[in-house]
């Protein structure tokens, strides 16, 4: 019996997997990314391009924390210009590129998109929502107006899949995911890390430098799970699943709740490269003992069978 | 990995000791850094001021642990500066460390490299072998660890000095490399200032050698998520920091060549 294929169509994007690593988990360079890529992933996406080189905070920058990690790296990159070859020898490698990208305003995002789209990456991940940039860059994320406008903004720029990552920061994360989609986005990535802090309670101080920082991995999973579900419902395009998946049982949480792909980081840590082999060989045991043909089938089906319920009690509430 | 090991700890200083010019070690008792294998590093963290890899110097000596730690920066010098009860912050250990090999290998350290050699040479001395070491540093005030590895090895210990104020005058790398000509060694084991290691890598691989180095990135995760100390498809962090022949062989066109700034722009290894 031949294999199942784990391909997916996500925004215009074909993948041979599902699955990318996280944006800023291993996408400084193209031999790591490349390793990303043979490890199994479907693309690869590279760590946020802004329009200058930046160091991001001084350490200490990440904290472990019982299911998962605390960090606050400050998104630190070489800029744009610098980029444009490492994607270039990316795509000399064969790998499919996703380039995350974020500006200090709305110039800057569409400038840093249109470098980047140029530089010949295969789609773009708007980066709205680093919970670690916020009194410099402001949270772009949690204003559905600027959300809107950014998006709008930089679609013109680029013609590549637009995915825009959200963050889970936000009362109403429905709302910012219709906005984006208003704006013009091809898919919407759920989501960024959960804000959080650790304190070293000898030196009774912050651990992280920048005081707050993006809780990820495990921990969150459930969190950003629900994100999902709720962008699920409230969009048309696809979503891209992000937050804590480390297991293939994982993966197939999202998938049932609407992502069409993942991105995986923080098991990394735990997992080593490792996890994206594991993933896709669980996906397509899944795959073949549930008699599904292919990963599409089971994107959002576990909408479909809360409407069997709901339909279910609805005709019982008729009865009664 | 081990999760107790990755978290935040702090430990109290039980003693600071002068090693030599600008190098002293900071001793602790810490329960995660008696597991340490020789050639893994501690995240040490001085709130306000930063957190840097350090290699452990000495592992479980009557259960406690050292850094030694060269006053090179504000971070450093700050280190030093440090006195018996004052708190660090500490995670790990961290790393590949060294894989025991060899019956008959030659140490080459230069700088503050015998830091991370100093608990390889006493492991491999309890199980019964004797490396050669060549322990290289610019001036004889600037020696490492020189009477605690004599002390172990005797007369297997060169000394070198680039400015010939204490043994053999020159590199000790260009030692190295006659050693290697003279005698028939089965593992090298290098740590020290890049450039000095890629020539000992180098001078191995002419004498078809086994190497192990140990190299230094800007490391800000430990924990091989962020990629910042990447060199070529490796994370010095995790995959490291203890390169082998392989390894070293694919990240020749970086190693003693380029590194990553804290942007992750290439930049020359200048020493």
């Amino acid at each position: 019996m031949s294999k199942i294929s784990l391909a997916v169509e996500v925004a215009g994007l074909r993948l041979r997997s599902p699955l990318m690593n996280a944006a800023g988990v291993l996408g400084m360079s193209p031999p790591i990314l490349k390793r990303v890529y043979d490890s199994g992933a479907g693309a690869v996406v590279t760590k946020s391009i802004g329009p200058a080189p930046r160091t991001g905070h001084p350490n200490p920058t990440l904290v472990r924390v019982s299911c998962g990690a605390l960090n606050a790296m400050g998104l630190p990159n070489p800029g744009a210009e610098y980029f444009v070859d490492e994607i270039k020898a990316l795509k000399e490698m064969g790998v499919p590129v996703v380039a995350s990208f974020f500006g200090g305003s709305v110039e800057e995002f569409a400038e840093v998109a249109s470098t980047l789209s140029k530089a010949g990456a295969d789609a773009l991940e708007l980066n709205a929502s680093c919970p670690n940039v916020q009194e410099e860059l402001g949270m772009l994320a949690s204003d559905a107006g600027n959300v809107e406008k950014v998006t709008a903004t930089v679609r013109e720029e680029t013609r590549l899949p637009l995915f825009v990552k959200l963050s889970p920061n936000v009362t109403d994360i429905k709302e910012i995911a219709m906005a984006a989609e208003r704006g013009g986005a091809d898919a919407i990535t759920a989501v960024n890390t959960l804000k959080g802090m650790a304190i070293d309670i000898n030196f009774k101080r912050p651990i992280l430098t920048n005081t707050t920082g993006g809780l990820s991995g495990p921990a969150v999973k459930p969190v950003a799970l629900r994100c999902v579900w709720e962008v699920a419902e409230a969009v048309d395009i696809p979503v891209i699943g992000c937050g804590g998946v480390t297991t293939w049982e994982d993966a197939i949480e999202y998938l049932l709740a609407g992502a069409s792909a993942l991105e995986i980081g923080t098991a990394v840590m735990t997992h080593g490269f490792e996890v994206y082999g594991q993933v896709n060989e669980g996906i397509r045991r899944y795959l073949e003992m549930n008699g599904f043909s292919g990963i599409k089938e089971v994107v959002g089906l576990a909408h479909q069978i809360g409407e069997e319920q709901d339909s279910r009690a609805d005709r019982c509430s008729i009865r009664v | 990995m081990h999760i107790k090991s990755e978290k935040n700890r702090t430990v109290e200083l039980t003693d600071v000791v002068s090693e030599c010019r600008d190098v002293s070690s900071l001793i602790f008792r810490d329960e995660e850094t008696r597991g340490a294998k020789p050639g893994q590093y501690l995240m040490v963290w001085l709130p306000g001021v930063d957190e840097v890899p350090m290699s452990v110097s000495a592992i479980d000596m009557d259960g406690l642990s050292r850094i030694t730690v060269r006053g090179v920066g504000e971070m450093t010098f700050k280190l030093n500066s440090l006195s018996t009860g004052d708190r660090v912050g500490l995670r790990g250990p961290f790393g590949n460390g060294y894989t025991v090999q060899g019956d008959k290998p030659l140490f080459v350290a230069g700088g503050s490299g015998a830091a991370s050699l100093m608990p390889l040479v006493e492991e491999m001395h309890r199980q019964g072998t004797t490396p050669t070491f060549v322990l290289g540093a610019r001036s004889a005030d600037m020696l490492l660890f020189a009477d605690r590895l004599e002390e172990t090895l005797g007369e297997n210990l060169i000394v070198s000095t680039d400015d010939g104020s204490r043994g053999y005058s020159g590199y000790a790398s260009g030692y190295a490399a006659m050693l290697m000509e003279e005698d028939a060694f089965d593992m090298v084991y290098t740590c020290g200032p890049e450039l000095m290691m890629a020539k000992v890598y180098q001078s191995a691989r002419g004498h078809g050698l086994p190497i192990q180095a140990s190299l230094e990135r800007y490391v800000k995760c430990a924990v091989g998520l962020c990629g910042n100390c990447a060199i070529g498809p490796y994370r010095v962090c995790k995959d490291g920091p203890v390169f082998d022949a392989d390894m070293l062989s694919e990240v020749r066109s970086e190693f003693g060549v380029s590194q990553m700034d804290a942007s992750g722009r290439l930049i020359r290894v200048e020493h």
